[in-house]
């Protein structure tokens, strides 16, 4: 069977489509290991309040860009410095424990969309395609994004090298971790600015509203196939990556959108295997009687 | 040297609710103590005030002569158990390693001496066959075993646990509180709990923690005794919320005097 991604990729006109699969590749490594700490940790609800508000900066980049004169600054920028702000002030609230976290989680998400419809229509100059920003367009992939990611996915990389331990011990058991020293209220923050960041990512690939799928459910799947961290981070990054080429190739023969075929991909894929799961379990517990 | 003093310690989360007042011992090193009182009582917020999480208002304490912030070295902790995540995918070794981190951990993975005292530890509590196991696939006293391992694994002077036996039935129990007494004869426990039946045999003191803390010597009272003074006044207040506090604060402080 010939594969339509594979003689896409080898027309010279789809550069687009090269810098899309390796973004998507390269972000598979941030995707598996920092979705392995939002998966066990189970702040998935934190993660997607941050990247609904990568929105709120995509529009006040495509407002500096055009209207305001600023042609260096990229919507992706934009993007990271609200997903920061956004993942700075849950954090915050979560750890006074002043307010009830999910009032502020949701809060967070709505605002920042507002802040960044709001900045997109005050855009006049040029025509600006939302859809692409919120359900991602592959069309939009450029070589500077590519370096965008590869430099974040590093910086991800290292961190996770370097306080791996911090970060497992947060997520297993906070308390315990507190009584050793462990300085948790940073770790945490932490945690959310490499969540932060990893979303924005593949905001062009997938968009912002569905990113957080992607996230999470190569690490979920992981999580049932590894015995510890390390093993579920490798399935989340092979896992995330398979569903990059599965859902690009789906997309190619049904001549649809990337992002919501990878995203379906994902989530086909993840059903499929709870099914499974429960069924193999069911014939085991009566094949036993 | 006292292993762990307190000095007319006070304490409270906000102003003007005083949560622990006044409190004044002292533990000599290998001395155990049992900690008991009513939820609510003050006992959780005994054992952050122990780790240095909290600073009292007024009043001092000492761990080894030292505060309690730079001696978290000599104190091995197993938390209250209650939210463990069964997917959560870890080793037993790599839950035990935990045990290695402080505040002065380098930066990047354990060391291979870290690695080593860890399964030291799963060794001393005889589950070093176990290490590479998952977690969540081990019994709940296996799994009680690990955390004891984890709390051992810095080479601590004093192990303090907040109710280890509250979620496991009582055959676990039962083997629990043989290790704790083999361990007993080496380190310093302090053990959180609302049960006295079981300690009330091989431990020295019991602390009485409701606001205010008093000691007494295990000697000085029988296990029946015990049980009808702290045992069943703690279980009336755990099961019914309608008791105003107060009243049992009241009695409670009473018969600590009497017991004197």
């Amino acid at each position: 069977m010939e594969s339509e991604l594979i003689n896409a990729l080898n027309e010279p006109l789809f550069n687009f489509l090269r810098y899309a699969l390796a973004v998507g590749l390269l972000a598979s490594l941030s995707f598996g290991i920092v979705g392995t700490y939002v998966v066990t940790k189970r702040i998935t609800y934190i993660a997607g309040a941050i990247a609904h508000c990568a929105l709120g900066g995509i529009g006040f980049g495509l407002y500096a860009k055009h209207e305001m004169g600023w042609q260096w600054f990229d919507p992706l920028y934009g993007a990271i410095i609200a997903a920061v702000i956004s993942a700075l002030i849950i954090g915050t609230v979560v750890l006074t424990g002043s307010e009830r976290e999910d009032t502020v989680i949701g809060a967070t998400w709505a605002v920042g969309m507002a802040v960044g419809f709001l900045f997109i229509k005050m855009v006049r100059t040029v025509t600006v395609n939302i859809e692409s920003w919120l359900f991602g367009d592959i069309n939009f992939v450029s070589s500077s994004d590519l370096w965008t990611v590869a430099f974040l996915g590093v910086s991800v990389l290292i961190l996770t090298i370097l306080f791996h331990k911090q970060f497992v011990a947060i997520c297993f058991d906070e308390e315990f971790a507190r009584s050793r020293g462990v300085n948790v209220p940073f770790f945490y923050i932490l945690l959310l600015l490499m969540s932060a960041v990893t979303v924005v990512l593949l905001v062009r690939v997938i968009g912002i509203i569905m990113v957080i799928a992607l996230l999470t459910l190569p690490a979920a799947l992981g999580s049932r196939l590894a015995k510890g961290l390390p093993g579920m981070m490798s399935w989340a990054v092979f896992i995330c990556s398979i569903f990059l080429l599965l859902g690009l190739e789906f997309s190619m023969r049904i001549d649809a959108p990337a992002g919501p075929s990878i995203i379906l991909v994902a989530g086909a894929a993840y059903f499929g295997f709870l099914l499974i799961d429960k069924i193999l379990g069911y014939i085991k517990s009566h094949g036993n009687k | 040297m006292a292993s762990i003093e307190f000095r007319n310690v006070n304490f409270g989360y906000e102003k003007d609710k005083v949560i622990i007042e006044n409190a004044s011992f002292e533990l000599e090193p290998e001395q155990s103590i049992c900690v008991v009182g009513p939820n609510g009582g003050g006992k959780s917020t005994l054992i952050r005030l122990l780790l240095g999480l909290i600073r009292p208002w007024t009043g001092q304490i000492r761990i080894f002569e030292k505060g309690p912030e730079s001696s978290r070295h000599l104190i091995g902790y197993m938390p209250q158990y209650l939210n463990f995540d069964a997917q959560f995918p870890i080793t037993t070794l790599e839950v035990t390693l935990m045990g290695c981190l402080s505040s002065g951990s380098k930066i990047g993975p354990y060391s291979r001496k870290d690695r080593a005292d860890a399964e030291a530890a799963l060794e001393r509590v005889n589950l070093g066959e176990m290490a590479k196991k998952r977690f969540s696939t081990l019994s709940g006293g296996q799994r009680q075993r690990a955390l004891i391992a984890r709390a051992l694994v810095s080479d601590p002077k004093i192990l303090l646990l907040d109710e280890p036996t509250a979620n496991v039935d009582q055959s676990v129990e039962e083997e629990f509180h043989k290790i704790l007494r083999e361990l007993a004869e080496q380190i310093s426990i302090v053990l959180v709990s609302h049960d006295l039946g079981f300690v009330s045999g091989w431990l020295e003191h019991v602390l009485c923690v409701n606001r205010s803390v008093h000691m007494h010597p295990t000697a000085s009272i029988d296990g029946k005794k015990l049980n009808e003074i702290f045992g069943d006044n703690i279980v009336a207040i755990r099961h019914d919320h309608d008791c105003p506090p107060g009243e049992h604060i009241h009695h409670h402080g009473e018969e600590c005097d009497h017991g004197k």
